[in-house]
C-alpha cells in the first residue's frame, strides 16, 4: 500500500492532518444519537472531512457507538469506499465497467498508471493524486469514462489522459 | 392544503407553463448529459439568451434515454411542437437561438425530431424515429418531460393519483391489483411482486418495513440511476403504495454512494413530500403513517443481495445470510420486510391510476409490462430504453440501437451483468422475457445490456467478469470465495497462453459446483458468464488453449506485431515512435520489429500511414520474415508470392 513507503515530506503532511482530527470529530459525532445503524453514515461523513479514516477517529467512533473497535474496523475494511490511507488532493477514478471495458478502459488505466507513476489504489508521494478504479459509473453511453474530482470525462482516449493531467485534472 | 387543492394548484401551474407566451427550453441534465457537456451548453445558452435579450424559461430535466445524442435540448416556442437538437456543441447554440427563436427557422438539418401538437417541415416526429418507435414508456413516463426537482410537475402529470386511489382501497385489494397486473421483480430474479407483498402482509409482526433497492451495482447498468435522477417521485410513490399494502410505516431507500445526483434528487423529493403531507403521520388524511430514510451504500456489490443489503442498513458488514427465513418473515432487525428494486416501484405507481388490465396488456403471457435496459458497448445508439417484454434482441440491437458501429459484426449480447451470460448472434431473434433468457443460459438481470463485436475476446471478457465477482465475493461461503478465484486463475492462464488440455472441462465442473454450492445470488450466478461463453464460443477457448491464438486479437500475451516487408517503405515513422526502441531499419530500409524487445503497445500500428498499412497485428504463428532489415524493394520480390 502507498503509505507503507511514504517519504518524510508525506509524514509531515499527514501529521498536519492528524491534529485537526479530534476537534472535527467531536463536532461530527454531536449530530448523531449513537445507534449502531449510524456507523456507516458516520464513517462516510468522517471520511468526507479527512479524505480517509484515521485510526484515532475509528477508535473514537467505536467508543461513541459502544461497539468493539474490531467491529468498526471490520465494517471499514468490508466496504470499498472506506480508506485507511490518506488520499490525494485530486482523486482520479477510472471506470472499469463492462461498457468501458469493451471500449478500451484497460488502456486508459494503463496510461494513467504510467503517467502518474503509481498503480491503481495508490497515491502519489506528494499527496497530489490518488488513482482508483470504479466498478461502474453508470455513464456507459460515454464509455470509456474517467472521473476526476467528480467531473466526468467521457469518450476517453489514451492521448487525452496526458491533456487532462496537464490541465491539473480540470 | 388537501391533495385535491394541491393537485388543482399544480395543474394550473403546469397549464400556465404550457400556454405561456415565453419560449421554453428543456435541457437534459442527468449524469450522462452533464458528462457529455450539458453544463457548458447551459452556460452558453444563458449567455446567448441574455445577449439577444430573449425571455425564455429553461427547465433542467432528466434523461430521455437518447444518451448517444447528449447534450440534448428541446426548444418549445409558444403554439409550436418541441424541437429536439442533439450532439450539441457550444458553437451551435447561438445559431439555434438566432435562427429558430428569433428568425423562426427551426434548422431542420440540425434537428433530431419534434414532439407535441403540430408539425414542422422536414423534421420527423421524435417518437417515429427507429430508436423510439418500438419503445413503450411506462416506468420512464416522465423522464425528460418534467423537472425532477418539482413535485408540482409530477403531480400535474398524474403523480400521486395512484397513491390516492390505493388509499381508498383496502390493503388486500391493493395486493390483489398488483397480483392481477402480473408485475415481476425488475431487480433480476423476476419473483411475482404481488406474491412477495402477500407473504409480508401475512407475516405476524407489529413493525414492518419496505426497502427500495437502488444499489445498482452491475457494471454496464445505469437504468435505475437515470430513473431516480429523472423522476424520483415515481419511485417513492410506488414505495408508499407498497408500504400501505403490507402495513409498513417505515421505509429505506438504499442507494449507491456513486450516484450523488440521484441521492440529491431523492432528498429534495422527500422534503417536498413532507411539505405537502405526502409523507408523515396522516397521509392524504387517510390515517396512513409512513416515514422514509435514504441510506447510502459504501461500495460493496454484494449489498445488492437483499439479506446483505439489510445487514448494511443495520450498520454491519454487508454479508448475506441463508434463506429461509425470507425477508418477508424476518428481515430488517428481524421484522417482516419487503424489498423491491427501483424500477419495480416505479411500475407500481404507474399501475394504480390506469389499472392492472392496462398494464398486463403489455408483454408476454408470463412476463408482463415493460423492461428498462441500458444499451451500451459496441452499438451506434447507446441509451436508456424501455421496451415491452417479448421484443426480440434483433429489434433492440438493430432498430433501437442502430446496429454495430464502424462496419463491425455483432458477436454477442451480454445481459444481466456479472450474473448474466452471453447470448450469441445466432440467437438474435430470441424474445426478451424472463423464461427465454434463462433458457439461453443468461438472465434478465436488472437491465444491463452490453453489445459485443468481433474485437472482443470472449475468454477475456469472461475473465473480466470473474475478476469482478471474485473481488466482490464477500468471502462468507467457500464455493464462492474459492470457486470464483479458481475459475479466474484458469481464465488468466488461458488468456496468457498457459492453457492446458482439460481446462474447459475443469472450468465447467467448477462453474456447476459454485452455482450449486454458493450461499447467495452472487455466487450462484457468478459462473453464468463462464458457462455461456463455453456453451456458445467453445472454439475461442480451444484456439487459446490448443493454438495459443486469440482470434479477436485482444489477449496481449497471445498477440504480436510484425511489419510486412512488401508494404514497408522505410519511412522511419514507426521506428522513431516506438517507445521500446524495438524497431530496426533505416531510411528506405524495411523495418523489422525485435520481438524480444516489443512491449506490444500498438504504437507502430497506430502511426503507420494508412497508405502503407505495413504494420500487422496477429495472433498464433508468425509468418516467416527476415529478422534483419533489407532495402525497400528487395523484399517485395522475395515475398511476392505471399500477396
Amino acid at each position: 500500500m502507498a503509505n507503507s513507503s511514504v517519504g518524510q515530506g508525506t509524514q509531515v503532511l499527514l501529521a498536519e492532518r492528524e491534529t485537526t482530527v479530534e476537534e472535527s470529530l467531536n463536532e461530527i459525532l454531536s449530530s448523531y444519537e449513537g445507534s449502531e445503524d449510524q456507523l456507516i453514515p458516520i464513517l462516510q461523513q468522517v471520511q468526507q472531512v479527512f479524505g480517509y479514516l484515521p485510526e484515532l477517529a475509528m477508535k473514537k467512533i467505536a467508543k461513541f457507538l459502544k461497539l468493539p473497535e474490531s467491529t468498526v474496523f471490520g465494517v471499514v475494511t468490508f466496504y470499498a469506499q472506506f480508506k485507511l490511507i490518506p488520499t490525494g488532493r485530486n482523486i482520479i477514478r477510472v471506470c472499469r465497467g463492462t461498457a468501458c471495458h469493451v471500449r478500451g478502459s484497460a488502456q486508459i488505466l494503463g496510461e494513467m498508471e504510467k503517467q502518474l507513476g503509481i498503480s491503481a489504489s495508490e497515491t502519489t508521494p506528494d499527496l497530489e493524486y490518488s488513482l482508483e478504479t470504479i466498478a461502474c459509473f453508470g455513464s456507459c453511453a460515454l464509455a470509456p469514462v474517467v472521473v476526476i474530482n467528480n467531473k466526468v470525462h467521457g469518450r476517453m482516449t489514451a492521448t487525452k489522459v496526458g491533456e487532462i493531467l496537464n490541465k491539473g485534472g480540470q | 392544503m388537501n391533495f385535491e387543492e394541491i393537485k388543482g394548484q399544480a395543474a394550473l401551474q403546469w397549464k400556465a407553463m404550457q400556454q405561456s407566451e415565453t419560449p421554453r427550453i428543456l435541457i437534459g441534465m442527468g449524469t450522462c448529459g452533464r458528462a457529455a457537456g450539458a453544463e457548458d451548453i447551459l452556460d452558453v445558452l444563458n449567455q446567448e439568451l441574455a445577449q439577444q435579450n430573449i425571455q425564455a424559461d429553461i427547465l433542467q430535466v432528466g434523461c430521455i434515454g437518447l444518451c448517444y445524442a447528449e447534450p440534448l435540448i428541446e426548444v418549445i416556442k409558444p403554439g409550436m411542437p418541441g424541437v429536439f437538437y442533439g450532439n450539441l456543441t457550444p458553437e451551435i447554440i447561438p445559431e439555434i437561438v438566432k435562427d429558430y427563436l428569433i428568425s423562426g427557422n427551426p434548422r431542420s438539418e440540425l434537428a433530431l425530431g419534434i414532439r407535441g401538437e403540430g408539425t414542422l417541415d422536414g423534421i420527423p416526429n421524435l417518437f417515429d424515429l427507429p430508436v423510439l418507435k418500438p419503445q413503450v414508456r411506462i416506468s420512464l413516463r416522465n423522464c425528460g418531460n418534467i423537472d425532477p426537482e418539482s413535485i408540482d410537475h409530477y403531480i400535474a402529470n398524474g403523480g400521486y393519483e395512484g397513491l390516492a386511489k390505493a388509499l381508498r382501497m383496502k390493503p388486500q385489494e391493493v395486493i390483489d391489483e398488483i397480483k392481477k397486473s402480473g408485475l415481476r421483480g425488475r431487480g433480476g430474479a423476476g419473483f411475482l411482486t404481488g406474491v412477495k407483498w402477500q407473504f409480508c402482509r401475512d407475516a405476524p409482526g407489529n413493525i414492518k418495513y419496505v426497502i427500495c433497492n437502488a444499489d445498482e451495482g452491475d457494471p454496464g447498468a445505469f437504468m435505475d440511476r437515470a430513473l431516480l435522477e429523472g423522476d424520483p417521485h415515481a419511485v417513492i410513490e410506488g414505495i408508499l403504495i407498497g408500504a400501505y399494502a403490507i402495513g409498513a410505516t417505515e421505509g429505506y431507500i438504499y442507494i449507491r454512494a456513486e450516484y450523488p445526483l440521484a441521492i440529491q434528487r431523492l432528498r429534495i423529493a422527500i422534503k417536498q413530500m413532507e411539505e405537502y403531507g405526502l409523507i408523515g403521520d396522516d397521509i392524504m388524511g387517510s390515517g396512513f403513517r409512513f416515514h422514509i430514510k435514504v441510506k447510502e451504500g459504501a461500495g460493496a456489490f454484494v449489498c445488492g443481495e437483499e439479506t446483505a443489503l439489510m445487514a448494511s442498513i443495520e450498520g454491519k458488514r454487508g454479508m448475506p445470510r441463508s434463506r429461509p427465513p425470507f425477508p418477508a418473515q424476518s428481515g430488517l432487525w428481524g421484522d417482516p420486510t419487503t424489498i423491491n428494486n427501483v424500477e419495480t416501484w416505479s411500475n407500481v405507481s404507474a399501475i394504480f391510476p390506469k389499472g392492472a388490465e392496462w398494464y398486463a396488456s403489455y408483454g408476454t403471457e408470463k412476463s408482463k409490462g415493460t423492461k428498462n435496459f441500458s444499451l451500451a458497448g459496441k452499438i451506434v445508439r447507446t441509451g436508456l430504453i424501455e421496451v415491452p417484454m417479448g421484443i426480440s434482441l434483433r429489434e433492440i440491437v438493430y432498430d433501437i440501437g442502430g446496429g454495430i458501429p464502424e462496419g463491425k459484426h455483432l458477436k454477442a449480447v451480454q445481459t444481466g451483468g456479472p450474473s448474466g451470460g452471453f447470448i450469441p448472434e445466432s440467437l438474435i431473434d430470441l424474445p426478451v422475457d424472463y423464461e427465454s433468457l434463462a433458457q439461453a443460459g443468461s438472465i434478465m438481470g436488472s437491465g444491463g445490456m452490453v453489445v459485443i463485436d468481433d474485437d472482443t475476446c470472449m475468454v477475456d471478457i469472461t475473465k473480466f467478469f470473474l475478476n469482478f465477482t471474485q473481488a466482490e465475493s464477500c468471502g462468507k461461503c467457500i464455493p464462492c470465495r474459492w470457486g470464483t478465484k479458481q475459475m479466474l486463475d484458469i481464465l488468466e492462464d488461458i488468456t496468457s497462453g498457459r492453457g492446458r488440455p482439460g481446462d474447459i472441462e475443469l472450468l465447467q465442473e467448477l462453474a456447476e459446483s459454485v452455482k450449486d454450492g454458493s450461499l447467495c445470488g452472487l455466487g450462484q450466478t457468478a459462473p453464468n458468464p463462464v458457462l455461456t461463453s463455453i456453451r456458445y464460443f467453445r472454439d475461442e477457448y480451444k484456439a487459446h488453449i490448443e493454438e495459443k491464438r486469440c482470434p479477436a486479437l485482444a489477449c496481449k500475451a497471445l498477440t504480436s506485431y510484425y511489419i510486412a516487408p512488401e508494404k514497408c517503405q522505410g519511412c522511419m515513422i514507426c521506428l522513431r515512435s516506438c517507445p521500446a526502441g524495438a524497431i530496426k531499419g533505416g531510411k528506405r530500409v524495411v523495418h523489422v520489429i525485435d520481438q524480444d524487445k516489443c512491449t506490444k503497445c500498438g504504437t507502430c500500428l497506430n502511426v503507420c500511414p494508412p497508405r502503407f498499412s505495413a504494420v500487422v497485428k496477429t495472433s498464433g504463428e508468425m509468418p516467416a520474415i527476415s529478422a534483419e532489415p533489407v532495402p525497400v524493394g528487395s523484399a517485395s520480390e522475395s515475398h511476392g508470392d505471399q500477396q
